[in-house]
């Protein structure tokens, strides 16, 4: 029962870290049809852009934090602006390489600003591991939980009470009719970008303590938020989140029950079989019949 | 413009560019005799590696300044060729053939790399141009391959300095714990391999990833194991990630680690959970702290103060690998003229070279040249290094 909780402790914090990366590519797919190659990288950038600030510049967390998300999000602004929008042709196919691209960039340039070590920061908050039944639990695991699931809930909030959500569920639904009751669809893509890459910064924050934030730390990531998002349903929010954490879940079960050589491997069959049998993963939001 | 005035410029370029050609071949066969002798180096320059690559081509450049400021070899000059492999094997092959054809170095140090030379070793031995590695893995070395050597540690003898200190404190039961790379899986074979020659055994093996954020659930199954000591064989940040669950999991036993993970930044990147840990490492981290009878002290301190003046960073052993690199092949070049046979066997005959990484004595059946007496076991302590018995 030990043994249990504690892998259960190591899934739902993986699995919440992938849950957020998962709705960043979410959210960017719902409303734009995209999927964004580059967003590990934004989570990347996140993360090294905080702990610059509260490493290097001594800027307190939470103002650190609001800084780093707002910072990343008016990125992906201008990530739009300069290499989304200006594509001739945008046909689903062109756009994915450029985000290829972008992230081959992106990565270059953090080499650059940060160098190739690795980094470290603090916990957010410094507390002896917690022992619940026996098992460990570290505070910064309790923060990235609570974390991901308000980030869930405050999303959910938006896209069901706000205007600006429901004109944004409008242009996903259909893009020409949303147009026509006079929905800026292109401000409504811009603003879809801000947020998604706003949460792959949020993502990168969260983990910043337990990992040490690299410049090459980013394709893994985006990949398995990628799988979680695909396994929850792409495009739905809380598939997005039920796949990351079950993606985090059964990854830290298989370490513990099958073999830790076999970790990701048993999460990408786990991807696999839920595609040949729900091809729109759990919760489906969308028809699969875009490409 | 019309066709015909086109024409002529076309034709006054191609003159002008022959005539350069020429005139640059002329003075080449004129310059034949003082020209520089050119030493090729293949380095993870940039990419993941370059914790290894840059260091190695500082160290390089180095090493050949101050024996040309001495003279050079038998009156000639050394000139350093040096290509960036990136850190990938058919970079790195592509960078040996160019400078086997196009630069005609007279030998090769580095790849920076165990997979990125075991890429170019074959391309090497058929061009009959001595190669001295930078690399760890022993594979390298081992079968010989005439024009192959290296001047790393290889892991056989950080295992059996890290097996050997368990024995003199009673540990039998291991387990072990490796990162899923080339570096983790050459760790992981001498573990498994030399246990029994110690009176070892290991009752667990668990593998973590390059990139994992968390490593509690493998370090849970070892806990269920019961060993007496963990052994952790990765590179940063890695293991750091490890030093720190082992901490949070409240596991009271020793923690070991590979000399992957010598360096300040490991210290910096595991915190309060590097305490107590215990790694064999090569002398250049500790050779303040060294006795003063030992041969390599003077030697490192004085590669040390060299390197940080130059280059104002903190001197490494992965630097040494090179810099060991050049100044063996030095000594083999004495007398030879270039003659790359005569070089090769030169090398085989060295016999106590003090250098960076150790005291080199080659031969025939040995192309490493190390004894185990090239690591010492320190232990991480309020932050730093201190050696122990």
């Amino acid at each position: 029962m030990q043994e249990f909780l504690q892998y259960f402790f190591s899934g739902i914090t993986n699995g919440a870290i992938y849950a957020v990366i998962a709705i960043g590519f979410s959210m960017l797919y719902r409303s734009t049809d995209l999927i964004n190659f580059a967003h590990g990288e934004f989570v990347m950038i996140g993360a090294l852009t905080m702990v610059t600030l509260t490493m290097t510049l001594h800027v307190p967390v939470v103002p650190a934090f609001l800084i780093t998300v707002f910072g990343v999000a008016i990125l992906g602004l201008v990530f739009e602006r300069l290499a989304i929008r200006t594509v001739s042709r945008p046909e689903p196919i062109v756009l994915i390489i450029i985000t290829v691209g972008a992230s081959i960039f992106l990565r270059g340039l953090a080499m650059l600003i940060w160098g190739k070590d690795s980094h470290t920061m603090p916990p957010f908050t410094a507390h002896q591991p917690l022992d619940i039944a026996g098992a460990r639990l570290l505070t910064q695991s309790i923060w990235i939980v609570l974390i991901a699931i308000m980030v869930a809930a405050c999303l959910h909030f938006f896209y069901k009470r706000t205007l600006t959500g429901k004109a944004m569920h409008a242009c996903a639904i259909n893009k020409q009719a949303a147009w026509l009751v006079g929905i800026p669809s292109k401000l409504m893509t811009l603003l879809a970008f801000g947020l998604s890459t706003g949460m792959g910064a949020v993502a990168g924050i969260i983990i910043a303590p337990i990992t040490m934030p690299a410049y090459d730390m980013g394709s893994m990531l985006g990949l398995k938020g990628f799988c979680a998002a695909m396994l929850g349903g792409l495009g739905s929010l809380w598939g997005s989140v039920l796949g990351g954490f079950l993606l985090g879940i059964l990854e830290a079960l298989g370490v513990g029950f099958v073999s830790s050589g076999l970790k990701d491997a048993t999460a990408f069959l786990l991807l696999l079989l839920v595609l040949y049998f729900r091809p729109g993963g759990i919760i489906s939001a969308v028809k699969v019949k875009r490409f | 413009m019309d066709t015909k005035s086109k024409c002529r410029i076309i034709a006054i370029v191609t003159a002008l560019i022959m005539a350069a050609c020429l005139f640059c071949a002329s003075t080449a066969a004129a310059e034949q005799k003082n020209e520089p002798i050119k030493i090729g180096g293949i380095f993870s320059v940039t990419g993941p590696a370059s914790f290894l690559g840059d260091p190695e081509k500082k160290s390089m450049e180095l090493a050949i300044d101050r024996i040309n400021a001495k003279g050079g070899i038998d009156g000639r000059m050394l000139e350093a060729v040096i290509y960036d492999s990136e850190g990938d094997p058919s970079r790195a092959v592509r960078n040996a053939q160019r400078l086997l054809t196009r630069d005609n170095v007279i030998a090769i140090v580095g790849p920076s790399l165990t997979p990125t030379s075991l890429a170019v070793v074959p391309v090497l031995v058929r061009a009959e141009v001595p190669l001295i590695s930078c690399a760890a893995g022993n594979q390298i070395t081992d079968p010989i391959k005439p024009w192959v050597f290296k001047t790393a540690q290889s892991d056989i003898h950080a295992v059996s300095s890290i097996y050997a200190h368990m024995q003199k404190k009673g540990i039998k039961r291991v387990a072990v714990m490796i990162q899923s790379d080339a570096f983790g899986e050459s760790g992981r074979d001498q573990l498994l391999g030399q246990a029994g020659d110690f009176g070892i055994e290991v009752v667990a093996q668990e593998n973590f990833g390059t990139r994992d954020t968390d490593t509690t659930a493998q370090l849970t199954n070892i806990r269920r194991a019961d060993p007496e000591a963990i052994v952790c064989w990765g590179t940063n940040p890695g293991p750091a990630v490890v030093a720190r669950n082992v901490q949070q999991l409240g596991i009271e036993l020793p923690l070991y680690n590979s000399h992957g993970v010598a360096s300040p930044r490991f210290i910096d990147l595991a915190g309060d959970a590097a305490e107590g840990i215990l790694l064999p490492t090569g002398k250049i981290l500790v050779a303040e702290l060294l006795p003063d009878n030992d041969p390599q002290k003077a030697v490192l301190l004085d590669y040390i103060s060299t390197y940080e003046e130059r280059l104002g960073e903190t001197a490494s052993s992965f630097g040494g690998y090179a810099f060991d690199g050049i100044n063996l092949l030095a000594e083999a070049m004495k007398g030879t003229d270039g003659d790359k046979n005569k070089i090769r066997s030169n090398l085989e005959q060295i016999k106590g070279h003090v250098g960076i990484s150790g005291t080199f004595t080659f031969s025939g059946t040995d192309h490493n040249g190390l004894a185990p007496d090239a690591f010492v076991m320190v232990r991480i302590k309020d932050g730093t290094w201190e050696l122990v018995e």
